[in-house]
């Protein structure tokens, strides 16, 4: 292969990146702008991102759904966890085909679906044993965790699948039992997984509105459902700010958490080599 | 940091994880628990499978029946709004209501048809220009030196951890009247009238392609990143062009790729709300925002529930598929 960048191939990632960015930077960039009609720039300013820490409804709304997402997130990596480990670990066992349908329907599985399906779940619930009384966070953190914990459950399985399990040989054969090896082998070699897990379970929750919208009872309005009503009514700039917001978080949350990730990779990848070279 | 900074790290970690397991074995009510679920055959095993087996079945499958059987109910002005199926009509009298009036409305009603047509025409669209798109970006990736490709992959993925609804809401003030390209080609004065963009189909289009294109270049990436190059090599020698090679070699073998993104688009995208409701027109007619309609405007429980189930229908087939391809993806490792 040359080390030259073919022409089409360069144009390909020029043309496709500036696809995918250019209508965020569009958003950063108006969010300074001082003019209340967020397209016509009237000057450098400030003034949106003030607006935004004084609006209660949206700071409100942005703590109960950080609230509901990282509760969501833990639960759907247990939940995911357990289910990955089960359909990557224990072979053929009664149920196998439908626990693995239920864990990859949620995928795909159109929101409006979701949405109506669990919230006349909750309805029939409700009439027949009194819980969830009236709908809010627990059944936004419910519905959440059941779609959220497939996308969980892939990631385990589909690392559990390319593991080397020597390791948890080995320790069952010198008496380990399957929880200890669990403990003490598998979780922390899946642990940067359930990590990625983890925090693409508290986005998907984060940035839900459809399912929310129908589990929601009233009183209980994520930042979703607030930015929903206030961007059909037209553009408005301290929307903006509070994306740019987002975008900043989000950008330092992932390079962290990409540089950590490969620093332990190298590191483990490392002490294998260490570890071959010393049996040798 | 020294080198040796990670092991000693991992080590101290499995010696907290050993301390709480051994702690744990000695907490009575851990211990009367454990042997009370040995004796009635309860195994660890068991309780793995159960816990996310049950919790499924509770709010992913059961949830379907009740669609089901809310859907073939009559409306009545109550909380719910809608009548029951099985009644008690006093002593020994069960009463058994199927009402089929729902779907006969859906099939009466051209709205219905037309919005499951529209929906199934929109997202077909967008799946193909996202492949049209996602394809040679995918490619140009998984083709590029590896030290660039990590970030090349994480940018495709950042976008992705930034709300959706932003991202759809950006697309508003780009599109618009006074928006970012009409002012634009105004001011270069290649058009002396604003082109109406925004509330149009093509509107949709942009933002369904925007948005799922991350989900159509995973999947392609991660099977063109895998391709044996030494295939493309041997054609090579054989003098097989550049261009035959592609349509004789990568293609086919990226088929599954290029399925399994297909899907992760499609079947979302027949049932988007939040996209034909902020970037379409009000006669856009999208068969999630009609169930939205239905059920949110209309309070029209079962009508919404019928539209959900015919939904279904229409994508049971689709949604099989999909999940035998991941299936096949991911029950490579399974073992024992």
């Amino acid at each position: 292969m040359s080390r030259k960048v073919p022409l089409f191939r360069l144009s390909v990632l020029v043309f496709g990146f500036a696809f995918l960015y250019i209508p965020i930077l569009s958003l950063i960039v108006y969010s300074f702008n001082k003019s209340r009609l967020v397209t016509v720039w009237a000057g450098f300013s400030t003034e949106w991102y003030g607006r935004l820490f004084e609006n209660e409804q949206i700071l409100g709304a942005a703590w109960l759904s950080l609230k509901i997402a990282a509760i969501n997130a833990s639960g759907a990596v247990i939940l995911g966890t357990l289910a990955g480990l089960a359909l990557a670990r224990f072979g053929q066992f009664r149920g196998r085909t439908i626990l693995s349908s239920m864990t990859t329907a949620p995928l795909v599985m159109p929101e409006v679906i979701t949405g109506l399906s669990l919230l006349l779940l909750f309805v029939a619930m409700e009439q027949l044993f009194g819980w969830p009384a009236g709908r809010g966070v627990t059944t936004i953190t419910i519905a959440h965790m059941t779609f959220t914990m497939a996308y969980v459950t892939v990631i385990v399985q589909s690392r559990l699948a390319t593991m080397d399990d020597s390791l948890e040989e080995a320790a069952m054969d010198l008496g380990a039992r399957p929880a200890k090896v669990f403990f003490l082998i598998t979780l922390p070699i899946i642990a940067p997984a359930l990590l990625s897990g983890w925090l693409l379970a508290f986005t998907i929750s984060l940035d839900d509105l459809v399912i929310a919208s129908f589990v929601a009872g009233p009183g209980s309005s994520t930042l979703p459902m607030v930015i929903f009503s206030k961007v059909r009514l037209g553009v408005s700039p301290d929307i903006n700010a509070l994306a740019s917001i987002m975008v900043l978080l989000v950008t330092i949350g992932v390079v962290v958490a990409g540089f950590l990730m490969s620093r332990q990779e190298k590191a483990r990848q490392r002490d294998m080599q260490m570890a071959i070279a010393a049996n040798q | 940091m020294t080198t040796h900074a990670e092991g000693p790290t991992s080590q101290r970690l499995s010696a907290g994880v050993q301390l709480i397991l051994r702690v744990l074995n000695h907490f009575p009510p851990y211990r009367w628990t454990h042997a009370r679920l040995l004796k009635w055959g309860v195994t660890g095993r068991t309780l793995v499978i159960a816990v996310p087996y049950l919790w499924l079945m509770l709010f992913f499958l059961v949830p379907f029946i009740i669609v089901l059987k809310i859907a073939f109910s009559e409306t009545q002005i109550a909380m719910p709004p809608y009548q029951p199926l099985i009644q008690w009509l006093g002593e020994k009298t069960v009463s058994l209501t199927i009402n089929f009036g729902n779907f006969l409305f859906l099939l009466e009603d051209n709205l219905y048809w037309k919005a499951f047509l529209n929906s199934l025409k929109v997202a077909g669209i967008s799946t193909f220009f996202c492949l049209l798109i996602g394809y040679p970006m995918a490619y140009a990736i998984a083709r590029a030196d590896s030290t660039k490709r990590n970030i090349l992959l994480m940018m495709v993925i950042l976008p992705f951890w930034t709300s959706f609804l932003l991202r759809v809401y950006a697309w508003i003030g780009i599109l618009k009247n006074n928006g970012l390209i009409n002012n634009f080609l105004l001011w270069t004065g290649v058009i002396d009238q604003p082109i109406v963009m925004l509330q149009t189909d093509f509107a949709i289009y942009i933002g369904i392609v925007y948005s799922y294109l991350p989900f159509m270049i995973l999947p392609l990436y991660s099977n063109l990143e895998k391709m044996d190059l030494t295939l493309l090599e041997a054609a090579q020698d054989l003098g097989c062009g550049p261009f035959k090679a592609f349509m004789k070699i990568t293609l086919p073998l990226s088929m599954s790729g290029i399925l399994a993104g297909s899907m992760l688009v499609f079947i979302p995208a027949v049932g988007e709300f939040v996209i034909p409701t902020l970037l379409g027109g009000p006669e856009a007619l999208m068969i999630g925002k009609v169930l939205w309609t239905e059920f949110f405007n209309n309070r029209d429980w079962p009508v919404a529930s019928a539209v959900a189930i015919a939904l279904l229908i229409f994508l049971v087939v689709p949604i099989v598929y999909f999940q035998r391809l991941q299936a096949r993806e991911t029950g490579v490792g399974v073992h024992r």
